[in-house]
């Protein structure tokens, strides 16, 4: 049996799964019982599980996610929802230094089985405060597993795996996504291991994550106009990174583009390139490329937000001067 | 003065726990002068009655989050000596095999969460532990601990807020101390009654002398059954004072010697076993075969900790995170 859902649904039927499996997962966050969720994503959880597993916080990041750490340590499984990864710098403090350091501080004592979902990147002409992707911050840090689903069927299938995880688990989801429509098996579990090709292809590699899957794909597909037939990676996982389909793939393609929403200073793709250059440089034909967001806090106005933002026709651009086509 | 409400046998114990924890802190003092405790060291001398008066009225389903001034509370939660010891030494043997050092305190089988060296950090934790523990219909009690500085930190009030809108079994201790490092209360608060604040929550406050071990005793059994009996949060103001410095590294230049002498006139100790011997409870011998057990339990840890191996530099990657299947 196969439905047709959105990635918001996927979210929501994780959830709901998780909730009826599991009675001791529960959700907490701004707004995520009476109205709803943010992005609609826990929409009618409140009815049908009560407000003490479908828990309205205050406006309070640091707060409710360190009670989030408390509760995993007296043995509930929460799901903590942040409304932007913006908030969620407000919440850095016990993410990094509590729930990620715990188990190794504590000498293997202490796990913390905490998942925090967030919702991040830019698109909706929302500016500085509501647009940013710091995806790669979190997958800095040791003791985090960090997931980016970007497909509906990862969408309801992370989450379940990601709550059987001993340890902090990450999970960003663009906001861009949520509408995003598509068939998918029931039942089908996803692991949170692997990255996956989401387009075979044997001129280039082309690597992304959450958000941006859907540009690199569209550019992949003006590429295949173009005679270029690129694969497209998703990563899936950020941390820690699978670094075997990344090099299985760019040891047969011999060129690499990594795509994605961050700033490219010290971003996962400046990571990502840096491991293949470590370990497959000798097996590229050209130097690694990368096509990120612009340096710049990301404006309101729509035209410069998109000129911000890694667009399709920018990806076949490069992608083409890779493989010697011309300046485009 | 009024007589104290124990047995002979009770009133020893606590001074045995207080001896425990000042001949255990000065000893440490001593190692450190030898280096063989290294990085950050602060000593609870003087402010022993807080940790003995509140650690004894708990259970040991009871939970414990408490600062990086916190050798004191591992003694009395009944943490071996020698454990503590080693820790402190960074030998494998230590009670986070290493990892974490004097700040960094942990015991599972204790509900001993810490060691925590974030001022603040620890509060939301012990919410959540506390949350966990009122989702799970489990009648047990959090115990909290923090200094004044962290009443500073907005994850403070982050935390009075949801314990007291979520009603969650915390029973907060606070360490006033009155500085924060080495600066005055008065110097960083505009509101120097902490009651106040907690108060403003809609919590029972209360201050209490805590040089005084009764007095701490007796209000922490009362606080606990009110916390344990379901009737929400409840916060405990103990007025004490560090004769040490605020770490090794602390030249004390912020105090004055007559603040400290004026303090020290009022010793946790000495006034209590003071009033013990005027009542006949104890004798000056009694005093004494109790420092010779204490000097004993401490001689030995100290050889247990001299003696104890280091990690193998091989286990350095060991529990940062748990292995993960790779399928779903």
């Amino acid at each position: 049996m196969s439905e047709r859902l959105t990635y918001r649904e996927g979210m929501r039927q994780a959830l709901r799964e998780a909730l009826l499996r599991d009675p001791r997962v529960f959700l907490m966050g701004e707004d995520v019982g009476m109205y709803g969720g943010s992005y609609a994503v826990s929409k009618g959880l409140l009815a049908e599980f009560g407000p003490e597993r479908i828990r309205d916080t205050p406006l309070s990041e640091l707060g409710f996610v360190g009670a989030g750490i408390g509760a995993a340590l007296g043995g509930l499984k929460p799901i903590v929802e942040i409304m932007t990864v913006n908030f969620s710098l407000l919440a850095l403090d016990q993410i990094v230094n509590t729930a990620a350091a715990l188990r190794h501080m504590s000498g293997g004592q202490f796990h913390v089985p905490l998942v925090v979902r967030m919702a991040t990147g830019a698109g909706r002409q929302l500016a500085a405060q509501h647009s940013h992707s710091l995806e790669g911050w979190y997958a800095h840090v040791p003791g985090l597993r960090v997931l980016a689903p970007a497909t509906v069927e990862d969408a309801r299938g992370m989450l379940w795996p990601a709550l059987e995880n001993p340890d902090p688990v990450i999970i960003f989801e663009h906001a861009q996504l949520y509408n995003v429509e598509a068939t998918v098996e029931e039942g089908a579990g996803a692991d949170i291991v692997h990255s996956r090709i989401r387009r075979p292809g044997r001129d280039l590699t082309l690597i992304t994550f959450g958000g941006s899957l859907t540009a690199t794909l569209a550019a992949a597909e003006g590429l295949a106009g173009a005679g270029i037939d690129a694969e497209v990676i998703d990563l899936r996982v950020l941390r820690p990174l699978d670094e075997t389909t990344l090099l299985e793939s760019v040891r047969r393609t011999h060129r690499v583009l990594v795509v994605e929403e961050e700033w490219r200073s010290g971003s996962l793709a400046a990571e990502i390139m840096t491991r293949i250059m470590e370990q497959a440089f000798f097996d590229l034909d050209t130097p690694p490329q990368r096509v990120c967001s612009a340096e710049v806090p990301i404006p309101y106005a729509k035209h410069l937000e998109e000129a911000a933002l890694p667009q399709p026709s920018t990806i076949i651009a490069v992608a083409k001067r890779m493989l010697g086509r011309g300046s485009a | 003065m009024s007589p104290v409400p124990y047995t002979r046998e009770q009133a020893l114990e606590l001074v045995r726990q207080m001896l425990r924890i000042r001949r255990f802190e000065e000893s440490c003092a001593q190692l450190y002068g030898e280096m063989k405790i290294r990085g950050f060291l602060h000593l609870y001398i003087g402010e022993e009655a807080v940790a003995v008066g509140t650690i004894t009225v708990l259970k040991p389903e009871d939970a414990i989050v408490a600062t990086y001034r916190e050798h004191g509370h591992a003694l009395v939660r009944g943490i071996p000596a020698r454990t503590i010891m080693a820790e402190m030494f960074g030998k494998s043997t230590g009670c986070c095999r290493g990892r974490g050092g004097s700040m960094h305190l942990f015991d599972a089988k204790s509900r001993f969460y810490g060691g925590n060296a974030i001022v603040g950090g620890s509060l939301p934790i012990a919410a959540g532990l506390a949350l966990a523990d009122k989702l799970l219909g489990r009648p047990q009690v959090t115990c909290c601990f923090f200094g004044d500085g962290a009443v500073a930190e907005g994850v403070f009030h982050e935390t009075m807020n949801l314990a007291a809108l979520w009603q969650l079994p915390v029973l907060f201790c606070c360490e006033n101390n009155l500085y924060a490092m080495g600066t005055a209360l008065d110097r960083y608060e505009s509101q120097t009654n902490l009651c106040t604040k907690a108060a403003s929550y809609r919590m029972a406050t209360q201050q209490i002398d805590g040089m005084d071990v009764v007095a701490v005793h007796e209000a922490a059994k009362a606080a606990a059954d009110e916390v344990r009996a379901g009737r929400g949060p409840l916060f405990l103001e103990f007025r004490t004072f560090r004769y040490r410095a605020h770490s090794m590294f602390d030249p004390d230049l912020y105090r004055n010697k007559q603040e400290i002498e004026e303090w020290k006139k009022r010793g946790p100790l000495h006034s209590f076993t003071g009033r013990l011997k005027s009542q006949g409870l104890m004798s000056e011998a009694d005093f004494e075969r109790l420092d010779a057990e204490v000097s004993e339990e401490l001689k030995d840890a100290v050889a247990f900790a001299e003696a104890s191996p280091f990690e193998p530099v091989e286990t350095l990657y060991q529990d940062v995170c748990a292995p993960v299947a790779a399928s779903a």
